[in-house]
């Protein structure tokens, strides 16, 4: 935290802003301390941790079915696919075999998963440059998924749907329909978004050519997800290490070049699209049988460290677990895709106008316990 | 890229290095003093393992090691290099200036293991307050107040 003498008696003709911790355009508590020089942004340095929990250090004295939990409180728009790489770190350990119908389930929940958090990311992005009417029209679809998630998981938010071994139970009876339901409205609903939003011009002034990051950049910085994507580094997980049946899918991997915040923008557009089209080769095709593998009540993994990769809807997590062959893991490390996208952040405003950052900061689509943990 | 090929590589210029390939990538273990020619080595050509994934510490109650995994975005191979530490003296060389990325996390695990980075440029606490003591992720760690113990 900057003192007064700091901000005031600084040389240069630099001043010192703060935007947060209570910040509408953070969407959540993150600080960032900014050095201005006019309007133009020398420096913008991100202070974390008001909302740190230490996931990694409660995991520690939780067994492998609990701890599954607490990570649907880190990256809380994808719940799903956050406790989908958990499971899939103990099924490695355990070396369980997860039946066919899990696997299919629990890709098509993934898919809902970053459908929904895509629209709330859109919704949010447009508010943050003066628009309100977005946000509206995204939570109106966005509620059609919350209510599947909550018929079948018994959830809306942190849906603790996924265990070792498959999904926790079967699918709802309605679930096919209600999807298909989406689906046929969702596509209509996309267009209208790109009508609203993306082919106008203010929103495309405001967007291209702000917040570049090369290729080089995205790679160093450990960028991941649509931020890596549309600076062109082909990153992802789904394709390039496909886990459960993401690879009897066909979906292509949404790739854009210029780097700029309507790339990234772009990017998430068109990957919701790529999802729908997922979602569309399983509904029709879910295998019967079980639904979740034979375990037993008490899991205890092998020493040894696993470590797995998925593809969430902000980019690569990776959970490390070092097991010393008891119950509960020695260590546990959650690689969390905010964390390294915020930290090219510094990267993308420096040299550019204040006005832009929060442009800049909403095509990040930073969610902050991800962060902190 | 195979793994005996990286193998024969790496002990060239670093003959105490061990090799594990029981997981499910190679793995490097070197002592920290090594890391820094190691690191240079693996980021540049014929190797390019340009982009360090995840970066993190483990406290082993005698000493800590810290872990590095590391792929390459041409080669799309993956490996680990873990680093022994010596737990009274916690110190390695930093990796920030050949991996951007290392600077969060290399001051995350200083926050919360205590192990310093030599000639990091910014060597802060990143999570907690600057005023908190202690290293919470490490074994022997206890908060009277806040810990609940199961």
């Amino acid at each position: 935290m900057y003192t007064e003498t700091q901000i005031v008696n600084n040389s240069d003709d630099e001043l010192v802003v703060n935007v947060g911790p209570q910040h509408p355009a953070t969407h959540g508590v993150l600080h960032l301390v900014i050095t201005l020089q006019g309007e133009t942004i020398k420096k913008v340095e991100p202070h974390l941790g008001y909302i740190h929990r230490s996931i990694e250090k409660m995991c520690e004295s939780l067994t492998y079915r609990q701890f599954i939990y607490a990570t649907s409180r880190m990256d809380y728009l994808s719940a799903h696919i956050n406790n989908h790489a958990c499971a899939l770190t103990v099924e490695k350990g355990l070396q369980i075999e997860v039946p066919q119908r899990a696997q299919y389930i629990r890709v098509i929940m993934d898919e809902l998963t970053r459908i929904a958090s895509h629209e709330l990311w859109w919704g949010a992005m447009a508010m943050d440059l003066g628009a309100f009417t977005p946000f509206f029209y995204a939570f109106r679809e966005r509620e059609m998924i919350t209510e599947i998630m909550e018929e079948t998981c018994g959830a809306r938010l942190t849906m603790n749907y996924m265990v070792p071994g498959g999904v926790m139970t079967d699918l709802h009876p309605d679930f096919q329909k209600k999807v298909k339901a989406f689906i046929q409205l969702f596509r209509s609903k996309i267009d209208e978004y790109d009508e609203l939003v993306t082919g106008n011009i203010i929103f495309q002034n405001r967007m291209k050519g702000v917040g570049y990051l090369s290729k080089e950049d995205a790679i160093s910085y450990g960028c991941t997800g649509a931020v890596a994507r549309a600076s062109g580094v082909s990153c992802d997980i789904r394709k390039l290490y496909p886990y459960d049946v993401y690879d009897k899918v066909a979906f292509d991997e949404i790739l854009e070049t210029e780097g700029d915040s309507f790339a990234r923008y772009m990017i998430r557009m068109r990957e919701m699209k790529e999802s729908i089209k997922m979602i569309e080769q399983l509904i029709d095709n879910i295998p019967e049988g079980d639904y979740q593998a034979k375990t037993k009540a008490v899991l205890k993994l092998p020493k040894g460290d696993f470590y797995t990769r998925v593809e969430t809807a902000r980019g690569e997590l990776g959970v490390y677990i070092v097991s010393e062959g008891a119950t509960t893991p020695y260590r546990i490390k959650f690689r969390s895709p905010g964390f390294s996208n915020l930290s090219a952040l510094d990267q993308m405003a420096r040299g550019g106008k204040l006005g832009d950052l929060m442009a800049t900061m909403g095509t990040l689509d930073l969610v902050i316990p991800d962060i902190d943990r | 890229m195979t793994n005996e090929v990286i193998k024969e590589l790496v002990s060239g210029p670093l003959p105490s290095a061990t090799f594990d390939e029981s997981g499910e990538w190679l793995t490097i273990q070197i002592d920290a003093a090594q890391w820094k020619q190691l690191a240079t080595l693996l980021y540049n050509a014929p190797y390019h393992f340009d982009y360090l994934f995840c970066l993190t510490c483990v406290d082993w109650k005698t000493h800590f090691t810290t872990v590095y995994h590391l792929t390459s975005t041409c080669h799309r191979q993956a490996i680990v290099v873990k680093a022994k530490v010596d737990r009274n003296d916690p110190q390695i060389e930093t990796v920030s200036d050949i991996w951007k990325t290392a600077d969060f996390h290399e001051r995350e695990v200083f926050d919360l293991f205590g192990v310093r980075f030599i000639n990091h440029s910014d060597l802060r606490r990143l999570i907690l307050t600057e005023d908190f003591e202690g290293y919470p992720l490490r074994k022997d760690f206890e908060d009277p107040v806040n810990m609940i113990k199961l």
